[in-house]
């Protein structure tokens, strides 16, 4: 069976496990996001924490992607078989690109910009959102882009733990040795990263200033 | 009544006998020794001067500037603005009646000419109607069209450009003081000139108290009511543009010195 027919006669399977895929990655985007930029912008107003913040999000990084599936597995509540297991673990591995990256962007604005804004009587609060998170915004989008196209990997290692996706014919594949059905998941899923990390690019062009 | 401390209003700031220190070793504990940046400083500032504080860079020129509006607060002594002490006062009222320029202006990169320039006024939620007229009255003031100017970014502009928006953005809520940390130090010596002598004539126009941090002793001349110069932390000599050139303290020598080499030089 060449991959090509596998594709034809499966397409609407793997149309649906793309969606699926895709899904699974925008939730756990959208819970990265929603955790690291807080907590971004905490240890930017908090310094002393940020060294044992970024070490802790570090530490899911080591954790080789099917173990930290594994690990997740046994445990109360976040843990099972199936897709919430699948988007604890995600969340984990795309915190450290986009809370690096924010603390970075947001760390890393002109000293004399961040003068000028202290001495004209702006609090801490209106210097973080009104003048760091808009110059920060580009490299934060940077690292959001960089956990988008890890995350769409790593979500094809879900599969296994039962939370679908183009993951599903890559171990259906490999169980079976068969090339056309690995490829349907694998070129996908490729594709997907490709266009999400082109996509992601123009924005974080369009968002550069000065 | 409470007894707080306080100086004679007719003095728009004044220096008691401050001292700032910092730790010379930063490991965290409390028995380092301090190193002294400003100390035993006492200054009074009449209203509406212009005193230029001269020194060598880490003189402490412009850690003295930043005790004037709490981005600093002294370690010993204290400092008066409009006869309160500043460890009195709310920070961010203080600096907002404040006004400050910096080197290299410090812009926001993100926000317009006119957006920059109504930063202060923003922030103490002006109406759109006399924001506007105040940013137009402000390019004006400074050399800038309007039309061409307020919708530009600050990239967009000259060095010199950006920092006639820097000096319109600090006079934006038009606070009485004005504090200008060495504004025109990276500018060409042309437009430097240029905006000198601008600048001499706002400022006597406006009648503002302008502190004015510099290590130039020709920029002091030109346009200090008075020059404080500063050598390792301590205020050596004040006193106007004429009877500093006639000063004999031996670093008053040394700036001095600087502007006859200045005249021999070949032109």
């Amino acid at each position: 069976m060449t991959p090509w027919n596998f594709f034809a006669e499966h397409r609407a399977e793997i149309l649906s496990a793309t969606l699926d895929h895709l899904t699974l990655v925008a939730i756990a985007m959208a819970f990265a996001i929603a955790i690291a930029l807080p907590v971004g912008m905490f240890i930017v107003q908090h310094r002393k924490l940020s060294s044992i913040t970024l070490g802790i999000t570090s530490v899911f990084q080591t954790i080789p992607s099917l173990a930290l599936f594994g690990f997740l597995i046994p445990i109360p509540f976040i843990g099972g078989i199936g897709r919430r297991t699948a988007i604890v673990a995600l969340v984990l591995y795309a915190l450290l690109p986009i809370l690096r990256n924010t603390y970075v962007g947001l760390t890393g604005v002109d000293r004399s910009i961040l003068e000028a804004a202290e001495a004209m009587g702006m609090t801490n609060s209106q210097i973080l959102l009104r003048v760091r998170f808009p110059l920060a915004l580009s490299v934060i989008l940077a690292g959001i882009r960089t956990a988008t196209v890890i995350t769409i990997g790593v979500a094809t290692i879900a599969a296994a733990i039962g939370a679908g996706g183009l993951g599903t014919f890559i171990f259906r594949g490999v169980a079976m040795v068969s090339d056309a059905v690995i490829l349907a998941g694998a070129i996908p899923a490729a594709l997907l990263a490709i266009a999400a990390d082109a996509l992601l690019g123009l924005i974080e062009r369009r968002l550069k200033v000065a | 009544m409470n007894t707080k401390p306080v100086s004679n209003p007719e003095f728009a700031i004044e220096f008691r006998d401050v001292s700032y220190q910092i730790r010379a070793a930063h490991n965290g504990k409390n028995d380092t020794p301090v190193r002294n940046i400003v100390s035993n400083v006492s200054l009074k500032i009449s209203q509406s001067e212009t005193l230029v504080l001269l020194g060598r860079s880490g003189s402490g020129k412009t850690t003295l500037l930043r005790l004037i509006n709490r981005m600093l607060l002294p370690s010993q002594g204290q400092v008066f603005v409009e006869g309160r002490a500043t460890t009195d006062c709310d920070p961010i009222r203080l600096r907002r009646g404040i006004g400050y320029v910096i080197q290299e202006a410090g812009l926001f990169p993100h926000f317009s000419v006119a957006q920059n320039i109504a930063l202060v006024p923003s922030l103490e939620k002006w109406e759109h109607a006399r924001t506007a007229a105040r940013v137009e009255e402000l390019l004006r003031l400074v050399g800038l069209d309007p039309a061409e100017f307020a919708a530009r970014k600050p990239r967009e502009l000259s060095g010199g450009q950006r920092q006639r928006v820097g000096v319109a953005r600090a006079l934006a809520a038009d606070p009485p003081i004005l504090l200008m940390d060495e504004p025109f130090g990276a500018l060409d010596p042309v437009t430097r000139a240029e905006l000198q002598r601008e600048f001499s004539a706002l400022a006597s126009r406006l009648k503002k108290t302008i502190v004015f941090v510099t290590h130039d002793i020709r920029e002091a001349l030109l346009l200090a009511s008075r020059i404080a110069l500063m050598e390792a932390g301590r205020l050596v000599a004040v006193a106007p543009p004429q009877a500093f050139l006639c000063n004999d303290h031996p670093e008053v020598q040394a700036f001095t010195n600087c502007l006859d080499q200045h005249k021999g030089a070949p032109q």
